[in-house]
């Protein structure tokens, strides 16, 4: 009885163990490096600039290649192909620099050598000449030096600014800085490129974009995408990280497998991993916002300066989220919106969780937090007063109506559930008695826009094979860094079929099964991949029925499949016996599923468009207690709820929320990245780089979905993305943070706390607004 | 003459190793990856710092009792698995065989996201479980102040860590159903004898005791002392520095006592930071949270106060409140012994009282008389697992009439070595102990102190916290300041 009940029930929508599960703990699922290496196997290691800004005036390497052990050196002269991996086709990104260093840690060339160790070590012995160049590390250097761009600004106009700006009582302005982040997947950069017989090359990488690195180690090398396979198990943690910045690392050990005949592996260390690849863009937001006396927003002007490094990789994209996201969940009347991407020569920043639209909707936090300071309410209550409405005052500033909105309904349940009113009533008490500690609390609400801003992205397929004993093999284009994107589809495939989720064979990403595939990204894993391995099972269901029907001898629509079995007429058979009926009645068990998301447009030139399938909401409450003598904090209490509208599964849903938020708030709080004079990055490692530990958790931390919500849109299985809204609600824990600075100054003040909110900033802020208070 | 053995002997998993040819700069982590094959435990960081590289270390103590502890392979070099057990994450459960409930417990509270972690997570949690299977909240989180995961936010782990003993007791394990047998094994590897390998760069050198290392650091006053390896790792996993011969200290017998002499607290250089817990604290209640908040766990089972000292790093958190407890520290060059104040030790950036051929065998510290105050705050970006941006150690004794009679302050991270606080002790004596009364002894900080900005802090915070730590100390002793506490459920 117990067994017919496990079959029946579809595992959509139900909490599954991710598809890994039992090997990662058993430390027996396989990484990159930990694949048995094909004999011969060499090591590749990247020679580091070590200045920021500079020409080479000359570059020995005979001790290099003197040095025993080593195999070959590898030059911008070495490349086959193109000495290019810009990823926009900006041709603005070398694999190897020869005459101008950009950054430091910027790779001159690759020792090719018998052990990892020799490699690393022989790349000490070059010898290079530098004549130094002035250099710009930060964005505001940048811009004060001329504000040299790395790519096209956007702006977004929607109303009459001027009109705004008439109508509004009162108008502040201010400058928000907040850091950048370093990804800090657990595992680091790593390929493995094998040879193979003609021009083909095999490349084993981890990577959240399989088709880039084929395209990549095709223009390096000169052949065709099609003689370029990339397959990718999983990764030890993506987080944008591994959407862009991989492709040098395999386009390294591509080029050393090509001109050494034998397979070559590359990982750098971890200082060096940190030291060479982009982390999140920082941003410099200056705004003027006009409002009313009751603090109801008239009019937004913002201008959001980006750190975008050494190239543009991803930074147009990202920057132009950031404005996507600068109204975040409120109606602004007016406003004006542009975005700077500024050259500087450090690390070439890219896509990290969010992707631009964390900076975009913590700017517009910031000014609603200094319009309640201004005003002397509470946050939440200015908030409150902006949401988009649902019918009217619904228009974004990129003009795509909003059409889901439920931040009103968001906020009123956690409002509710996190007993928001009554525990700020007694903070404000605890603050007015407590000399030393400090208490603050806040509620954030977050909209995000699901969808990549280039449209062309919004598409993907997936490969399903059913074999003749019923089980089934998947393949699609999207790639597994922990998100649980794998047990998802499966999740999807095996309801298609109404078969366990165990007859389901999860495998590897592979170009050579799903072509020209999108990163897996913008939380879109599940949605575009999810969809096209469903369109795929339906194919080959629909024959499967039209198969059955044959031999039950009735019309198609009367075949019955459900979970016991299919049934056509008088025929019973199980899956798998009529996946076996349909070998012998020679109909093709395979598909190509494909998916291309709906209803969206975008044109960059106009701003206008509808980029986004639909937005995902979340909000989250943060209750802190500072130190107002050291500015060290803990974070008492947090309260999550997000609409990831009908689960998938909640189980990795809230995995995600977990996580994110907790990248999010390491992110504000405590990961700082810090560049010395010389322009050299020195925190590159987790000894001086300080992500989250266990103990950094909020000591209550209360996380939930919004059940009650169905994505209006009928996206897979009407859930909606979960990847990367819930990181933005790690800034709750700054404005916690501000309340509790704020408090030393009767809350009179807006604290204005920079990002990373340090000890060091929440101190510095505390005694600032001391002053300020006193005069 | 010492017997000499040229070979290295410990047990891996189930299996009895001996080694006669490895560099001395050979990591654990590498030797388990390259070597044996064994790619479970994964590298994240190189540093000691991530954890993925977690594995349980056995060792027999002074007594003969087999205790397990946690370690980063990344940075343990193979001279320091002398006479040991390390287990690693393949020994956990068979290939195709029932998880162990550490594991289980992980993939039922869904603790793992992209997993690279989470080897070395159940590692810690393997250990944590067998030594305390209900562990309280607190308890997780401090054996998982060494490791980090970037996907879950822990809650999930932190879940299974609570929740294992349900799936499964440590009286049951594998480990302490063969702890005779393997003790017994590892007796037998433990044959007092010195124990030395390769030649040149290469060479490895496990002195007997006390006396042999007097003797072999004399004759090699060029060789690298290696006691945790927890600083020392770096020097070849991240600054590639042939660094060897390496002398390997951490298991000799004579420096791995901590006890009370008389009035004061007596510790071995090779006594780690593990083992000195309880009597460091029984001592000095005060240090108690400093403690738990040196670096994470499995470097606190390696890391020792003589090599925090030896080394003479200006941001070590126990010099600060060593030297304000008026620590002693003795020094041994070829059987000779000297002592001198802590404070004295520490020359320059970089430079310490110490010559060729002479290492530091113990620290002495003197008990707290009663009646005196004293307290030691570390200040970090990151609360736990993190350098201190600046570390202070104040202790005064109030005379009669409420005023000042004795001070001492200490700091590190506020100036090139570790360093006493001169001006302001100066400013405090004599003083009454009011806010008004320390006012002077806050003003005097910048003479004793003019810090730097780095990456952990800039200088003005470093100045401006370490005068209000002052003001907290005063506000604490005087009952008028909290504390900040972590309140996990």
């Amino acid at each position: 009885m117990n067994k017919q009940v496990a079959i029946t029930a579809s595992p959509l929508h139900q909490s599954q163990p991710h598809d890994s599960a039992v090997k990662q703990v058993a430390g027996r699922a396989e990484y990159i490096d930990d694949l048995v290496e094909p004999t011969g196997t060499l090591h590749a290691y990247l020679g580091l600039a070590t200045r920021a800004h500079a020409e080479i005036v000359s570059m020995d390497l005979s001790a290099v290649r003197a040095a025993p052990g080593v195999v070959a050196v590898l030059t911008a002269d070495d490349v086959i192909g193109e000495n290019d991996i810009s990823s926009n086709h900006l041709h603005d990104e070398p694999i190897f620099s020869d005459k101008h260093v950009q950054f430091w840690g910027q790779p001159l060339f690759a020792v090719v050598a018998d052990t990892r160790d020799i490699a690393r070590r022989a790349t000490k012995l070059a010898k290079v000449e530098y004549k130094d160049l002035p250099h710009l590390t930060s964005a505001e250097a940048a811009a004060e030096a001329g504000g040299r761009l790395v790519t096209t600004p956007l702006k977004l106009s929607r109303g009459d600014l001027a009109e705004g700006f008439s109508k509004s009582e009162r108008v502040v302005k201010g400058r928000m800085k907040l850091g950048g982040q370093e990804h800090f997947y657990l595992e680091s950069q790593v390929a493995l490129a094998i040879p193979g017989e003609d021009e083909e090359m095999l490349l084993q990488c981890s990577t959240q974009h399989p088709t880039e690195i084929q395209v990549m180690v095709a223009q390096v090398l000169g052949i065709p995408h099609a003689s370029v396979t990339v397959n990718m198990r999983r990764m030890g943690g993506g987080f944008g990280g591994k959407e862009t910045q991989g492709n040098l690392f395999a386009v390294v050990a591509a080029l050393a497998a090509k001109l050494t005949g034998r397979a070559v592996k590359i990982r750098p260390d971890r200082d060096d991993d940190m030291s060479i690849t982009g982390k999140r863009h920082d941003f410099v937001v200056d705004y003027e916002v006009g409002y009313t006396n009751e603090g109801k927003i008239q009019a937004v002007k913002a201008r959001f300066a980006a750190r975008c490094g050494w190239s543009a990789d991803l930074s147009g994209p990202v920057t132009d989220r950031a404005l996507f996201h600068c109204d975040n969940a409120y109606w602004y009347p007016a406003v004006e919106a542009v975005s700077v991407p500024l050259y500087t020569n450090t690390q070439s920043n890219t896509a990290f969780r969010g992707f631009g639209g964390p900076q975009g909707i913590i700017g517009a936090e910031r000014w609603i937090e200094d319009i309640a300071y201004d005003l002397g309410v509470d946050p939440l209550e200015i908030r409150k007063r902006n949401f988009y409405g649902t019918d009217t005052e619904n228009i974004t500033p990129y003009h795509q109506p909003v059409e889901d909105n439920v931040i009103r309904e968001v906020i009123a349940d956690l409002e509710k559930s996190s007993d928001y009113q009554a525990r700020r009533e007694n903070i404000l008490a605890y603050n007015a008695k407590s000399r030393v500690l400090k208490k603050g609390i806040a509620m954030v609400p977050v909209k995000f826009g699901i969808s990549f801003t280039a449209t062309w992205h919004n598409q993907a397929g997936a490969l399903i094979h059913v074999y003749r004993d019923g089980s089934v093999h998947l393949s699609h284009g999207g790639t597994e860094m922990g998100q649980g994107l794998h047990v998802k589809v499966a999740q999807v495939v095996a309801d298609a079929f109404a078969i366990p989720l165990s007859a389901v064979k999860i495998t590897a990403s592979n170009t050579g099964k799903v072509p020209n595939t999108s990163a897996t990204a913008a939380s879109s894993g599940t949605d575009l991949n999810g969809a096209a391995a469903l369109n795929g099972a339906e194919q080959v269901k629909a024959r499967m029925i039209a198969q059955a029907a044959k031999l039950g001898n009735v019309a198609p629509e009367l075949v019955r499949w459900d979970y016991s079995g299919i049934t056509a007429g008088e025929k019973f058979l199980t899956f798998a016996q009529l996946a076996h009926a349909c070998w012998m009645g020679r109909v093709q068990l395979s598909a190509a599923g494909f998916y291309a998301t709906p209803k969206i447009h975008w044109d960059r030139s106009t701003g206008r468009g509808h980029p986004f399938y639909y937005f995902a909401y979340g909000a989250a409450a943060a209750e802190v207690t500072i130190d107002t003598l050291t500015g060290e904090y803990v974070v008492d209490r947090v309260d999550v709820l997000e609409d990831v509208g009908r689960s998938l599964n909640p189980a990795i849903d809230i995995g995600q929320v977990e996580g994110g938020f907790i990248q999010g708030m390491g992110w504000l709080t405590t990961e700082e990245l810090w560049w010395d004079q010389k322009g050299e990055l020195r925190t590159h490692a987790p000894s001086t780089y300080k992500i989250p530990l266990a103990s950094d958790m909020p000591a209550e931390f209360n996380v939930r979905l919004a059940e009650w919500s169905i994505n209006k849109e009928p996206a897979i299985g009407r859930s909606k993305a979960v990847g990367e809204p819930p990181l933005v609600l790690g800034y709750s824990v700054v404005e916690a943070l501000s309340m509790a600075v704020a408090s030393v100054a009767d809350y009179t003040i807006a604290p204005r706390l920079e990002m990373p909110a340090t000890p060091e900033r929440v101190l510095l802020a505390v005694e600032r607004l001391r002053k300020e208070a006193a005069h | 003459m010492t017997e000499i053995r040229t070979t290295l002997r410990f047990i891996l998993n189930g299996q009895d190793i001996v080694l006669s040819d490895v560099p001395a700069t050979r990591t654990l982590l590498d030797y388990l990856r390259l070597d044996c094959g064994l790619k479970g435990s994964k590298e994240g960081c190189a540093e000691g710092d991530c954890g993925a590289c977690t594995v349980l270390v056995g060792k027999l103590d002074a007594t003969g009792l087999l205790a397990y502890e946690t370690v980063t392979a990344c940075i343990t070099f193979m001279g320091q698995l002398d006479s040991a057990h390390v287990v690693t994450i393949e020994h956990l459960s068979p290939p195709e065989g029932p998880l162990h409930p550490v594991q289980q417990a992980m993939v039922d509270y869904h603790g793992s996201q992209c997993g690279f972690c989470t080897p070395g997570i159940v590692m810690s949690l393997y250990a944590l479980w067998m030594r305390n299977p209900q562990p309280s909240g607190k308890a997780v989180e401090t054996s998982l102040q060494g490791n980090l995961c970037r996907c879950t936010g822990y809650k999930s782990i932190f879940n299974a860590a609570r929740a294992i003993s349900t799936y499964g007791r440590p009286e049951t394990d594998t480990l302490v159903t063969e702890r005779d047998s393997i003790t017994a094994r590892l007796k037998a590897l433990k044959d007092g004898a010195r124990v030395e390998l390769g030649s040149g760069k290469a060479r490895i050198i496990l002195p007997a005791s006390v006396d042999d290392l007097a003797t072999v650091y004399l004759e090699n006053p060029g060789a690298t002392i290696v006691s945790g390896a927890t600083d020392v790792g770096l020097w070849v996993t991240k600054f590639m520095r042939d660094i060897g011969p390496l002398i390997f200290i951490g298991d000799i017998a004579g420096l791995r006592d901590i006890g009370r002499e008389g009035d004061r607290l007596v510790i071995g250089a090779g006594v780690t930071y593990t083992r000195a817990r309880a009597e460091m604290v029984a001592a000095f209640p005060q240090l108690a949270e400093l403690w738990d908040r040196i670096a994470g766990e499995q470097i606190r089972n390696r890391g020792t106060i003589g090599a925090n000292i030896a080394n003479g790093s200006p941001i070590g958190d126990t010099p600060p409140p060593l030297i304000a407890l008026g620590a002693d520290v003795t020094l041994n060059r070829g059987g000779v012994r000297r002592t001198l104040p802590l404070e004295d030790f520490f020359i320059a950036y970089g430079k310490q009282d110490r010559q060729a051929g002479e290492f530091v065998e113990s620290v002495s510290v003197p008990l707290l008389p009663e009646g005196e105050h004293f307290a030691c705050y570390k200040l970090s970006k990151r609360r736990d697992e993190d350098i201190s941006s600046a570390c202070g150690a104040f202790r005064v004794k109030l005379d009669g009439d409420g005023k000042v009679a004795s001070a001492r302050v200490a700091f590190g991270g506020m100036a090139a070595t570790p360093k006493r606080a001169k001006a302001v002790e100066a400013a405090l004596v004599g003083q009454p102990w009011t806010e008004a009364g320390i006012a002077a002894a806050v003003a005097a900080f910048p003479t004793d102190y003019q810090p730097l900005t780095d990456m952990r802090a800039s200088a003005e915070y470093r100045l401006t916290a370490a005068q209000n730590l002052l003001k907290r100390f005063f506000l604490e002793t005087t009952g008028r300041a909290e504390r900040l506490v972590r309140e996990v459920a």
